[in-house]
C-alpha cells in the first residue's frame, strides 16, 4: 500500500550532496515529494528531510540505498505519531473588500497564522505548523482567491529525548 | 612539492603499479610527474579500453585497477568503463582530468562535468579542489572502492590543482568517512537461524555470485557446501567459485543456464544465495523464482537483500567471513539423496557436443577451447552469444579466471579486459573471446597488445552478423533487420597490419590446435574462427519462470 513517509537524513555537508541524493531518487524511480535542507548544530552535517509517498517495499529501499551514499551518515524514517513535522507557506489572496480583509485575518488568527503584507487589493498570509494545518488553512482561504502561494519542504524532528 | 608528484606518490602508496590511460593537454603536470616514477603507464588506443583494462586488471587480480583519461571528451569515453565496472561491483579508480578550478562552470575548452556524470553510474566520486585534498581523496577512493561492496571510484582533478606547490609537512589527513562503515561479520542469530532452516531442508541449493568471487570465499563455501552436502550453482558472475567439473557443481543459472540446475530451483525448499544479486538475468520471472525455498541471503550489501526478491534470511556481511562462521556454528548434515539425484541427472543431460560440420557449430569451438585451455588460464569474453556460449559450456575451474561484463553487458569489453588480465598476470595465459561485432568496437587495442608484447590470444567467433539481437529479433518478431555485419574486414589482414600474427580456423580439431601453439609461442594472436549461424539455446524466455526453458526454437 502506498503511503506517505517522512525520511530524516544526515549528510556531510560537502558539496554535490544534494545532487547525490536528488539523483538517486530520479534513478531508482523513487518519488520526492517534498524537500527541506539545512544545517544542524553539528559543523560540516546537514540534515535532509524528504517527504515520499511509497509502500513499505519502497520505503526500505530507498532507506537502503540512501544508506549506501558514502556522505549519507545516518538515515530514519520518522514515525508520524512521534514526529514534529512543520512546514512554512506564505500565501496572497484576493482581498478586494474590507469584509473579506476581516474574514481573512480571523482565519489567520484562529490558525496563528500572521498578516505579512496588506495592499488595497491583497492579503498576504504566513504561516507555519504542521502540513496539515497549513493545508485546512489554504482550504479555507481558497474561496477569496489565492493569487500566489509558496511552500518550504517539511522539517522534522522527533519527539522526546531521541535524536537521530 | 607539486600536487601531481604527491598525486604519484600517493597512488604507489596504494599500490599502484600500472595505469592505464590515455593524455590530454589538462593532464601535462600528470605526466611530467609521472615519467620520473616507475608506475608503468599504458598507452591505450581508446579511453574505454583504458577502463575496461583497468577492470579486468582488477578482475583477474583482486587488487585495485587504475586508469586515467583526460578532460572532456576523455572522460565521457571512459564513462561507459566505469558503469561497466559499477554494474559488476569491480574495484577500479578512475582518474580523470578536470579544468582548472577557477575555470569550472565557464564552458571552458574540454570542459564537462564529470562529476555530474559519474555520480550514478560509480560507488563515489571526489574532486579535489586544491592540492591538500589529493592525499585524502586518493586515500578515500582506494579505501572505499576495495571495501564493502566494490565498485569504481572517480577522481575528477583540475589542472591547477596538479601544479600547485604544497607543503606536504604540513599535511593532515585524515581518511574517516563517518558515513562508510561496511558490515563484515553476519549477524550470529541470523546465521543460527539459517543452519537451522539448512538443516530441515531436504533440497538445499547453494547460487553464489559475483560477490562470492569478489570476497575470496572459494575454499569456505566448497567446505561449507561439503559439511551439508549441498550442489553449488551460480550466476554468470560466479563462476568459477567452484570447478565446474566437481562433483558439487550445478553450472549456471538462469536466462542461458543448465536446464537441469534451473529446474531445480524451481524445486528446491532452501535457496542459499551467497553474493549474488538475484537479477533478472539469472532469476527471470523474479515471483516465480525458487517458489518453494526457504531463501537465505549472504550480502556484504544490505540494499541487495530483498530489492528483487523476498528474502526470509538476510545476513549482511563478508561472505568469507560469514561462510567461516556457518562452518563453525554447523555439524554435518546429509542431503545425499537430493544431492546425487541432482548431479546425477544434471551429468545425463549434459549436451553431448560433437560436430564435425563445416562451418564450426559454435559448441564445438567451446569445447575445443576446453581442451585448449589449463585450470588457469584467464578467459574473457565480450557480449552477445559468445558470451552465452561460453557461460553455457565452458567450464571454469578456479576463480577470477572468467571475466566477462555481466551487469552492463558492454560489447567491446572482452579484448581490453583481456589485456588488463594479461598486466595482471603476465605469466597466465589470456584468452579473450569474441564475436565480430564486439571485436571491431575495439580492434584498435591491437596496437596496445602489439606496442607491449602481450601474449594475448583473442579468438572470434565469427558469425558475420550480431547474432545475439538477430536471434532476438527472429524468435520475438520474425525478422532480422540492422544485423548482418556485410563489411566486416578480413581479420587476419586486420591482425597482420597491427605486426600480429593472425590465423583463419574453418575446421573440427584446428581451434584446439590454434590455442594451444599460440599459447605455447607466448606471443599475441588472432584467430578468426568462421562459425555457423547458430541460435543460442537453451533460453528461458523473458518473463517465464525458469523451468519453462526452450529447449528448440520451434517447439511450442
Ligand atoms: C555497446 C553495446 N552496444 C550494443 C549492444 C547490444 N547487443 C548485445 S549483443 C549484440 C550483438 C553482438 O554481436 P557480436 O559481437 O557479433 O556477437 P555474437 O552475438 O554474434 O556472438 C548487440 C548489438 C551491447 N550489448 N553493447
Amino acid at each position: 500500500m502506498t503511503n506517505k513517509h517522512t525520511i530524516s537524513i544526515l549528510v556531510e555537508n560537502k558539496t554535490g550532496v544534494l545532487q547525490r541524493i536528488a539523483g538517486l531518487f530520479t534513478r531508482r524511480d523513487f518519488n520526492i515529494d517534498n524537500i527541506s535542507v539545512g544545517k544542524t548544530s553539528v559543523e560540516n552535517m546537514s540534515r535532509i528531510t524528504i517527504t515520499t509517498y511509497g509502500d513499505d517495499k519502497t520505503l526500505e529501499q530507498i532507506i537502503k540505498q540512501l544508506n549506501k551514499l558514502i556522505e549519507v551518515i545516518k538515515v530514519r524514517e520518522m514515525k508520524p505519531d512521534q514526529t514534529i513535522r512543520r512546514q512554512l507557506a506564505l500565501v496572497k489572496i484576493h482581498a478586494p473588500t474590507e469584509e473579506d480583509k476581516s474574514e481573512i485575518i480571523q482565519y489567520t488568527n484562529i490558525f496563528r497564522g500572521k498578516i505579512a503584507d496588506v495592499t488595497p487589493k491583497t492579503i498576504t498570509v504566513e504561516i507555519t505548523g504542521n502540513p496539515d494545518k497549513i493545508n485546512a488553512l489554504i482550504d479555507l482561504l481558497r474561496p477569496y482567491g489565492i493569487k500566489e502561494m509558496t511552500k518550504t519542504g517539511t522539517t522534522a524532528i522527533t519527539r522526546g529525548q531521541k535524536t537521530l | 612539492m607539486k600536487g601531481s608528484k604527491l598525486l604519484i606518490d600517493k597512488l604507489k602508496e596504494n599500490g599502484v603499479d600500472t595505469i592505464f590511460g590515455y593524455p590530454g593537454g589538462v593532464l601535462l603536470p600528470f605526466y611530467d610527474a609521472l615519467c620520473e616514477s616507475d608506475i608503468n603507464h599504458i598507452l591505450v588506443r581508446h579511453e574505454q579500453a583504458a577502463a575496461h583494462a583497468a577492470d579486468g586488471y582488477a578482475r583477474a587480480s583482486g587488487r585495485v585497477g587504475v586508469c586515467l583519461a583526460t578532460s572532456g571528451p576523455g572522460a565521457t569515453n571512459v564513462t561507459t568503463g566505469v558503469a561497466t565496472a559499477n554494474m559488476d561491483s569491480s574495484p577500479v579508480v578512475v582518474l580523470t582530468g578536470q579544468v582548472p578550478t577557477a575555470a569550472i562552470g565557464t564552458d571552458m575548452f574540454q570542459e564537462v562535468d564529470t562529476i555530474g556524470i559519474t555520480m550514478p553510474i560509480s560507488k563515489h566520486n571526489f574532486q579535489p579542489r586544491s592540492p591538500k585534498r589529493i592525499a585524502e581523496d586518493i586515500d578515500k577512493a582506494f579505501y572505499i572502492a576495495s571495501t564493502g561492496r566494490p565498485g569504481p571510484v572517480v577522481i575528477d582533478l583540475p589542472r591547477n590543482v596538479l601544479e600547485e606547490e604544497i607543503d606536504i609537512s604540513s599535511l593532515t589527513i585524515n581518511t574517516d568517512i563517518p558515513g562508510y562503515k561496511p558490515t563484515k561479520k553476519g549477524n550470529l542469530k541470523q546465521i543460527k537461524k539459517a543452519i537451522n532452516v539448512i538443516n530441515q531442508s531436504k533440497k538445499p541449493i547453494i547460487v553464489a555470485g559475483g560477490g562470492a568471487i569478489l570476497s575470496d570465499c572459494g575454499k569456505q563455501l566448497y567446505e561449507f557446501a561439503k559439511l551439508a552436502n549441498i550442489p553449488i550453482a551460480t550466476t554468470l558472475m560466479g563462476k568459477g567459485i567452484i570447478s565446474e567439473y566437481d562433483e558439487l557443481s550445478l553450472g549456471m543459472i538462469g536466462m542461458h543456464g543448465i536446464q537441469t540446475t534451473n529446474r531445480a530451483l524451481t524445486e528446491c525448499d532452501c535457496l542459499i544465495a551467497v553474493g549474488c544479486r538475484f537479477s533478472d538475468r539469472s532469476v527471470s520471472n523474479a515471483t516465480k523464482f525458487a517458489p518453494n525455498a526457504t531463501i537465505i541471503q549472504i550480502d556484504v550489501d544490505p540494499a541487495e537483500i530483498g530489492k528483487t526478491i523476498h528474502v526470509d534470511i538476510p545476513i549482511v556481511g563478508d561472505a568469507k567471513i560469514t561462510l567461516e562462521e556457518f562452518i563453525n556454528q554447523m555439524d554435518k548434515t546429509d542431503n545425499a539423496n537430493w544431492t546425487k539425484e541432482l548431479i546425477a541427472k544434471k551429468r545425463d543431460n549434459e549436451e553431448n557436443i560433437s560436430y564435425t560440420q563445416i562451418p564450426l557449430k559454435p559448441q564445438e569451438c567451446i569445447k575445443e577451447i576446453m581442451e585448449a585451455v589449463t585450470a588457469d588460464t584467464i578467459v574473457t569474453t565480450d557480449v552477445g552469444q559468445n558470451q552465452m556460449w561460453m557461460a553455457h559450456y565452458y567450464k571454469t575451474r578456479n576463480p577470477r579466471t572468467f571475466i566477462s561484463s555481466g551487469g552492463l553487458g558492454t560489447m567491446g569489453f572482452g579484448l581490453p579486459a583481456a589485456m588488463g588480465a594479461q598486466f595482471a598476470k603476465p605469466d597466465a595465459n589470456v584468452l579473450a573471446i569474441c564475436g565480430d561485432g564486439g571485436f571491431a568496437m575495439v580492434s584498435q587495442e591491437l596496437a596496445t597488445i602489439k606496442e607491449n608484447d602481450l601474449p594475448v590470444v583473442v579468438c572470434i567467433l565469427n558469425n558475420r552478423y550480431l547474432g545475439m539481437v538477430a536471434q532476438l529479433q527472429k524468435l520475438f518478431n520474425d525478422h532480422v533487420y540492422a544485423t548482418k555485419l556485410t563489411a566486416t574486414p578480413d581479420f587476419v589482414k586486420l591482425a597482420d597490419a597491427y605486426g600480429i600474427e593472425g590465423q583463419r580456423v574453418e575446421k573440427v580439431g584446428q581451434l584446439r590446435e590454434s590455442i594451444e601453439n599460440a599459447f605455447k609461442s607466448r606471443e599475441a594472436t588472432l584467430i578468426d574462427v568462421a562459425i555457423d549461424r547458430e541460435e543460442l539455446l537453451p533460453i528461458v524466455p523473458p518473463g517465464q519462470s525458469l523451468d519453462k526453458m526452450k529447449m528448440t526454437f520451434d517447439e511450442e
